[in-house]
């Protein structure tokens, strides 16, 4: 029984959201707050030779101007900047640490004053001398400093020698530009002191990663500190790794004892992370029939100096199609600007893409239909691991989005199809992207009344998490939708891992559930005790909770109501945590599947491109929510 | 903080007596332009004098058979308006071009003649600029410089003047008609905006202590052959890299008269009276509107990322004269290029 499951459900704060009365991490206010503003460094690469606060000093409401000089302690140790999600290879970014300049838009002062106007003009009176060095930021710069991974996965085969001996023979380059997140909402922090514990508001995709670098970076303790994120305007990623608001918010808080809000402008957010420009090589070698000897796909991507960012562009080459053989190589370009960040299906949308590009060359210099070509080269097996997945249906996916689209129409000779002046080109792809489940901890507590709230540390960054965890926790403990409150982004609940990855619906589910189970085992030890309990002799899996009851599975009329259940056992609440903890089964692959059609018509002459028809069929498993998931593509 | 003084224009007379009054003064109307080039501080008025109160928001009919708008009135207003739509068409068209919904219900229509360049480098404080700051230099010459200009440049400054709505008054031979404390005076659309030669600061003719009170139209409003296209990097919310304003009175096939503006390639919007000569008495088709594109862009010239300004004006101006002569005026809503 799940009436609420799978159905298209309206997000339950979407009226708090569209009324104002979701609050962001810039809007809570407290008494005494102080307002923060950041001054950026002008050069990308250096030393601060001088910094000179006193004229920002002078402005009538400036509190502070905290520097790397002046500011209180922080670790000293770069293990100590350390998250759950930056690389392993580097030494982490440390906001206002010292002298160095390392990219373009870093912070390197903070004026704290009485009113965020007077913060932000104070900024603009810091004056900075640098000693500049020369910095790189082209990706194309020949004499870059380039680090050599680890294969991103085993190869197999001689992918060189067969594709030498192959028939048709496709070898492309294509280059990602680098992309910002730059969410809606801008990135801030509101650190309330209050007798040197401090709550941070912030705005972030995990709350508790964020709680651990800070007690971290500062030393707190963990029960000193607390950090909430319980509702988020948009992140993309950009949220996984804390960001420096929240380092510099609690930094002044703690020198100045006092409740401090840092909001970020605009033009700073361009500072602080980005998809990393690539450039993906693949080299496909296809014998006429149209199978694929071989894949050899490279990548080479940006990151910083500091630190070395990689993620998989280039295995899902040799995973996607059928291939006897198969090499990949990532290669990282040191450069002078911050360290990259997860954005977006990251690595899959830069590689994916190089991947779908190539085929479609390999599509036409065998003159076979690019979904033909793609049922040709189908594998039911990850190659990578052989293994097979625990569901793939991307044939359906090809199937019904062609059918959609009207893929059979399509005439394949270049430029053969016109509507006006314009060409009308009519292209395809798959995607790819894992299908992660991740240990996560949630907690119910179940009231009497027919009640339950439900608690995780996770987030929602717009997807929908509120509301798919009503729907799960309305369905597992039998209750109606609106008698769930779900409460998440607040550190000190069960713990959950940051937002991200696309596994948080199918972790923060299972967690429910495992809650859940713990409930209606104690709900049923309570009906049990009842005086004539017509529940009595059945173990747990005999009964269902359903409609506010505790019911014999086979005899719906043999049930103890919830209320009743707890007034047996003479209690007000019942509260249970629980995990869901995923074993590390590598005897499957896990993946979800898309096939994308679209339709560009492209003005020749003047060179305009319009996008005009997008068809998207999407295999990502059991669909909790039909409304949130198609919001989702 | 940088403060300012805030006073309201009680009339026109009243607005010009505080300008004149006060150097660094400024006029604030819909603030669309101003307000953000305050926040950037790259604009620092020492007063902020509110004009739009001011009765200047009417559309009249002139007796030259044309229409005098006020200039307080919101480009929205003035787009949508049945005389504006009926008779200039192109004028709506244009400003329909432009912004955004919102942006259009505030600004003004005298503000759209003033608003500044979007060059990076004037809104960027850490870059020297010759508009902003005389004589410190032009990042945008040697810089990242795909969206500046390619006619009527200058040593000291490759901005370009930002609107949709001016190439549309450039063709229809608009007249700004001003006041200050010397009394009323009208000028030529052509004779409004300055080429940045070595004066890039100064945007336009208008004098320090003067406020723009009109906006006339003469009574050629071209409205049966004429068409603004619009190229960008997006389709909607940007601003032009080439945009053309083409207005043709045909008599059977035949130019009688032509009117050809370009927006996006220089200081001001470019018109050349030449080329609209050129064109009169010509078959209205391919050779002669190549011909005018050609003359109208002959001293153009393109810096390290603009270059490919000049093929596509090019080829703008051969289909904007094209759309006008076919009467089928490209539509701001459907994005199809026709």
């Amino acid at each position: 029984m799940a009436p609420y499951i799978g159905k298209p459900t309206s997000r339950v704060d979407g009226h708090a959201k569209v009324t104002g009365g979701a609050k962001y991490a810039a809007e809570f206010n407290v008494r005494d707050l102080a307002h923060a503003s950041v001054v950026t460094s002008a050069i990308a690469r250096g030393r601060i030779a001088r910094i000179d606060p006193s004229e920002a000093m002078r402005v009538e409401g400036v509190i502070d101007v905290l520097t790397h000089r002046n500011r209180p302690p922080m670790a000293a140790s770069a293990s100590a900047y350390r998250d759950d999600v930056g690389p392993e290879n580097g030494s982490p970014f440390r906001p206002l640490y010292n002298d160095k300049v390392a990219f373009s838009r870093q912070p390197i002062a903070l004026v704290v004053a009485e009113q965020p106007e007077i913060a932000r003009f104070a900024a603009s009176l810091v004056r900075v001398d640098y000693e500049e060095n020369k910095h790189v930021t082209d990706l194309f710069r020949r004499g870059n400093k380039i680090v050599v991974l680890d294969d991103p996965a085993a190869p197999r085969g001689n992918a060189g020698k067969a594709y030498a001996e192959s028939n048709v023979r496709v070898e492309a380059q294509y280059f990602v530009p680098m992309e910002h997140h730059n969410p809606m909402e801008l990135y801030a922090a509101t650190a309330v002191w209050e007798d040197g514990k401090i709550t941070v508001y912030d705005k972030t995709q995990g709350v508790q990663n964020v709680h651990r670098y800070l007690c971290s970076v500062f030393g707190m303790k963990p029960d000193d500190l607390r950090v909430l994120s319980p509702f988020v305007g948009g992140a993309f990623g950009l949220g996984l790794r804390p960001q420096y608001e929240a380092v510099l918010a609690v930094l002044a808080a703690r020198a100045l004892k006092r409740s401090v809000r840092l909001v970020l402008t605009r033009q700073q957010m361009y500072g602080l992370s980005y998809r990393p420009a690539t450039i993906e090589r693949l080299a496909i070698g296809a014998n006429a029939a149209g199978t694929i000897n071989a894949v050899t796909h490279e990548a080479i991507a940006i990151t910083s100096r500091y630190e070395d960012f990689a993620r998989n562009d280039t295995a899902w080459s040799g995973l996607l199609y059928k291939s006897s053989s198969a090499r990949y190589s990532h290669k990282l370009a040191k450069l002078d600007l911050p360290t990259p960040s997860d954005m977006r299906a990251p690595g899959a949308a830069s590689g994916v893409y190089a991947l779908e590009c190539a085929m479609d060359e390999l599509a036409v210099a065998l003159n076979v239909d690019p979904v033909e070509l793609r049922y040709r080269v189908y594998s039911d097996r990850d190659q990578n691991n052989d293994v097979p997945f625990t569901s793939k249906r991307l044939r359906e996916c090809y199937r019904q989005g062609a059918q959609a689209f009207g893929w059979d129409k399509r005439n394949p000779a270049p430029r053969s199809m016109r509507d006006g002046g314009e060409l009308v080109g009519w292209g395809m792809a798959t995607g790819v992207w894992e299908a992660l489940q991740m240990n996560t901890a949630a907690r119910i507590v179940l009231t009497a009344n027919g009640h339950a709230e439900v608690a995780c540390g996770t987030s929602d960054i717009g997807t929908g998490t509120y509301t798919i965890m009503t729907q799960v926790a309305a369905d597992m403990l039998g209750l109606p939708l609106e008698n769930i409150t779900v409460k998440l982004g607040d550190s000190v609940q069960p713990q959950s891992p940051v937002e991200g990855g696309s596994w948080t619906a199918a972790s923060v589910s299972h967690a429910i559930a495992a809650a859940a189970a713990e409930i209606k085992r104690e709900l049923l030890r309570l009906a049990k005790a009842a005086p004539e309990s017509p529940l009595r002799g059945l173990k747990v899996h005999d009964v269902a909770l359903a409609d506010g009851n505790l019911a014999d599975r086979r005899d719906a009329r043999r049930f103890v109501s919830i209320a009743d259940a707890m007034r047996y056992g003479a209690m007000e609440r019942l509260e249970k945590e629980s995990s869901a903890d995923f074993k590390d089964d590598s005897a499957y692959a896990r993946n979800t599947h898309s096939a994308v059609l679209a339709e560009v018509r492209v003005d020749e002459e003047l060179g305009v491109i319009r996008v005009t028809r997008i068809v998207s069929a999407v295999a990502a498993g059991r669909i909790l929510n039909t409304k949130t998931a198609r919001s989702q593509i | 903080m940088i403060n300012f003084q805030y006073s309201r224009a009680s009339d026109v007379a009243d607005a010009v007596r505080q300008i004149s009054a006060e150097r660094a003064a400024k006029f604030i109307a819909g603030g669309t332009n101003l307000i953000d080039l305050m926040k950037e501080d790259v604009e620092r008025p020492s007063r902020l004098i509110d004009i739009s109160r001011l009765p200047l928001k009417t559309i009249e009919e002139t007796e030259d058979g044309g229409l005098s708008i006020g200039a307080l009135m919101s480009n929205s207003d003035l787009a949508y308006h049945p005389l504006i739509a009926q008779r200039y068409p192109l004028l709506a068209s244009a400003i329909l071009a432009g912004a955004s919904a919102q942006l259009r219900n505030m600004a003004s229509a005298g503000g759209n003649l003033l608003q500044r360049t979007r060059c990076a480098y004037f809104y960027d404080l850490a870059t020297p600029c010759n508009k902003r700051e005389p004589g410190s230099g032009c990042s945008a010459i040697n810089g990242v410089n795909r969206m500046h200009a390619i006619l009527g440049t200058s040593h000291a400054c490759i901005a370009t003047h930002p609107s949709d709505m001016c190439v549309a008054l450039a063709a229809l031979e608009a007249r700004v008609r001003v006041t200050g404390t010397a009394g009323d005076r009208v000028i030529e659309f052509a004779d409004f905006h300055r080429l940045p030669g070595k004066t890039p600061q100064r945007d336009t003719n208008l004098r320090s202590d003067e406020i723009v009170t009109a906006i006339e139209l003469p009574a050629q409003g071209f409205a049966a052959n004429y068409t603004y296209l619009k190229i960008r990097d997006r389709l909607s919310y940007a601003f032009s890299l080439v945009s053309v304003a083409a207005a043709l009175e045909l008599e059977s096939g035949t130019i009688k008269e032509a009117r050809l503006a370009l927006g996006g390639v220089a200081h001001r919007p470019r018109r050349d009276a030449a080329v609209e000569a050129a064109l009169r008495g010509q078959p209205a088709g391919r050779i002669a509107f190549a011909h005018g594109a050609d003359m109208l862009l002959r001293d153009a010239r393109g810096f390290a990322h603009n270059g490919f300004k000049i093929e596509l004006a090019h080829r703008c101006i051969v289909r904007a004269l094209t759309q006008a002569a076919q009467s089928t005026p490209q539509s701001q809503s459907d994005k199809r290029i026709r």
